[in-house]
């Protein structure tokens, strides 16, 4: 992962609450297998809207997006970080994000940052009175800076550590290895296995036919 | 020190415990994959040239792109085959079992675990998926996890997390008849909000959750994340043992005694204590059905859609107006005058033995409105054979409903079950978001007992709108288990 302190880029104003990641990406985009080339399906319903804010000039190249509360809502799906990474965006803000989001959003290096709903609605004015107003999120002191305002965000600890490191979790994870074998150790002959397989006798499965 | 179930499913997880502001490194039980949010993480494994380090501990299935019609065919879209195949390939190559469309086991993940008895009281279960909170029902940490996660998993059998918050969710009382467990989640969402329950796992208890039987108990704990919150939990009981008892995975002689003994102390203390409380009557509630386009934006059935100019929240009035123009419906008309074009009963949501026996039920011995398609999918290919076995499929043809194989289906519209633009649907299903079952496509979330009404009368309705035989037992739609016709049991 990128190692990620500082990033400036043009802020974009989504005035809307609950973008949920049915909204972020549909679902007919989800068949790919690949982990890059989402940014055509980014927020795609929308998109086909003229008045959609990344249809406007000013904001088409931007990267810094400034989101209603519960960013995020819905599936876990992770390719709604994927979109949003593919189409340039480094760094969301909202004021609330839904948990699987912002959790997959950290393992990305998309920065989810938390800003109190009264300074997104300041971003938003600036953002909308100087459309392509560049903002710059500052991971070290933990702050957003735009035309002449400078806000604070949230943003857990370790994530930001991660961030900053650009560290990979499956390779901190495996520094424990010796912890997770001692751990495998010590679980009950209860607890299911999948292999062997076990179930109820193979039948036959009927197709079902259109009705005509 | 008293604890939550949450909190004492999690301490015996605990790999090593974080320091200094790291997360918490927690033991995985069971892993579920399907074929939508795992290729990436195979992908990933085999780039760092990594093994699946648990396949014993690891399950897949096709669920979201599998078509319920011709399914001896090869499927049609080109992307949904190569998805299937990718993960096909992947279970070959890293060992993984797997339930292929067309094995009695194929269905939908949410489904399978339980019904193999995978999914049992005190695990830690996550799936790439976000209704992995269903397997909570059992009094299971269960939650949905993203594709970096999902390679974690794989590759650990682990994952960092940072300890949730807990809130207590009561609903004590009696459900009324006619209601259901559907309603009852529909109705905290409603109060609660879909953002109340981030940072949570939300433990349901009361006498009402108490007296639901193991699948109503899946479909509250399902749509925990419709509330925000990733985990939902229900303490374990001798409902929950009987579900589980003789199933294919469920222990057997002293293994099952030791387990049994174990999940009985699987309960919050009495005097534990939670980040958060909040409490419903069962007895309040009726039938409930969603007017917006997310899931807390849902009203019960006797009531009129809201007027935007009557709400004083501003960013409340501006999504309640927004979602009404995609919606097409107007401010203040009654709910029950809103006209569908399709009924959807199914999804990791409703689409269990129990929901079909129900639904069955009420559409026996009638025929559909006119111009509404009626859409039964089975959650797995169990079930639906179970419900073949019972003769349920006979009374949904004969009331011209079409009996589909399992799956997603029009949930969430990956496969050709979808709406078209304009399109309304009543729909058992959990999510009622924008384009969610095709794009442009109309979603009122409801129980299958209002899909069921709404399907004889074409406009969205309730047992109390029909004129139903003496014979049928009502009390017997509360979540009490619906006992089979003769025929063996499957699921």
């Amino acid at each position: 992962m990128e190692k990620i302190t500082t990033h400036t880029g043009v802020g974009v104003p989504l005035r809307r609450s609950n973008v949920d990641t049915d909204q972020i990406i549909p679902a007919v985009y989800l068949k790919r297998v690949t982990r890059t080339g989402f940014e055509d399906a980014l927020f795609a319903a929308w998109r086909g809207d003229p008045s959609f804010v990344l249809n406007q000039d000013a904001y088409r190249t931007g990267s810094v997006l400034v989101a209603g509360p519960d960013f995020g809502t819905g599936s876990s799906r992770e390719h709604a970080v994927w979109a949003l990474k593919d189409y340039g965006f480094r760094v969301v803000l909202a004021s609330r994000f839904a948990d699987i989001f912002r959790g997959n959003s950290g393992k990305q290096g998309l920065v989810a940052g938390m800003v109190a709903q009264e300074d997104i609605e300041l971003l938003w004015k600036i953002l909308e009175a100087k459309p392509g107003t560049e903002v710059t999120v500052d991971l070290e002191t933990r702050t957003v800076h735009a035309d002449d305002v400078t806000v604070p965000f949230q943003i857990d600890e370790y994530t930001r550590w991660r961030l900053m490191e650009g560290l990979d979790d499956i390779g901190l994870t495996l520094q424990n290895e010796a912890d997770i074998t001692a751990f495998e150790a010590t679980r009950a002959p209860w607890r299911p296995k999948t292999l062997p397989a076990k179930h109820l006798p193979k039948v036959e499965i009927e197709p079902a036919r259109p009705v005509s | 020190m008293a604890g939550t179930l949450a909190e004492k499913v999690w301490e015996a997880h605990l790999v090593r415990q974080g320091a200094d502001g790291a997360p918490d490194l927690l033991y995985i039980d069971l892993h579920l994959v399907h074929e939508v949010t795992s290729p990436q993480a195979f992908e990933g494994l085999r780039l760092a040239g990594r093994p699946v380090r648990r396949p014993d501990l690891t399950l897949a299935t096709e669920d979201h792109n599998t078509p319920t019609l011709d399914i001896d065919l090869p499927i049609a879209d080109l992307t949904s085959r190569t998805q299937i195949d990718t993960l096909r390939n992947n279970a070959k190559e890293f060992g993984v079992r797997i339930h292929s469309l067309g094995d009695a086991d194929q269905g939908i993940v949410h489904q399978v675990g339980p019904q193999l008895g995978l999914t049992m009281p005190g695990l830690t279960v996550v799936c790439g998926d976000s209704h992995t909170s269903t397997h909570g029902a059992f009094g299971a940490l269960a939650f949905g996890i993203g594709t970096s996660e999902v390679e974690h998993v794989l590759a650990t059998q682990t994952l960092p997390l940072a300890p949730f918050k807990t809130m207590a969710i009561t609903v004590d009382g009696e459900l009324p008849p006619g209601a259901t467990s559907k309603d009852i989640i529909l109705a905290i969402i409603a109060k609660i909000g879909t953002g109340g329950g981030q940072g949570y796992v939300l433990e349901y208890r009361g006498e009402a959750i108490r007296r639901l039987s193991m699948e109503a108990r899946m479909t509250i704990c399902n749509m925990s994340i419709e509330a925000g919150a990733r985990a939902g939990m229900i303490a374990p009981d001798a409902t929950t043992f009987e579900y589980l008892k003789g199933r294919p995975h469920a222990p057997e002689g002293e293994d099952w005694d030791a387990a049994v003994e174990y999940w009985k102390t699987l309960r919050s203390d009495d005097d534990a204590v939670f980040d958060e409380e909040v409490v419903l009557r069962a007895s309040d509630l009726e039938p409930f059905v969603t007017w917006g386009t997310n899931p807390g934006q849902g009203l019960p059935l006797s009531a009129n859609v809201p007027v935007p100019t009557e709400i004083a929240d501003e960013g409340e009035r501006v999504s309640a107006e927004r979602a009404l123009e995609y919606m097409g419906l107007e401010p203040g008309m009654p709910l029950r005058d809103v006209t569908v074009d399709t009924v959807f009963i199914g999804s990791c949501t409703n689409g269990r033995i129990e929901d079909l026996r129900s639904v069955a039920k009420v559409l026996q011995g009638r025929r559909k409105a006119e111009d509404v398609r009626v859409l039964v999918v089975p959650a797995s290919a169990r079930v639906r054979l179970q419900a073949e076995a019972e003769g349920l499929d006979v009374i949904f043809k004969e009331f011209g409903a079409e009996w589909r194989n399992a799956g997603c289906s029009m949930c969430l519209g990956m496969n050709p079950d979808q709406l078209t633009p304009g399109e309304r649907a009543a729909s058992t299903s959990n999510r009622n978001f924008e384009g969610r079952q095709g794009k442009g496509g109309r979603t009122h979330l409801v129980s299958p007992l209002v899909a069921a009404a709404t399907a004889i009368r074409g406009t969205l309705s309730s047992l109390a709108d029909l004129d139903l035989d003496d014979d049928v037992d009502l009390t017997s739609f509360d979540g009490t288990p619906l006992a089979p016709l003769t025929a063996p049991s499957f699921v």
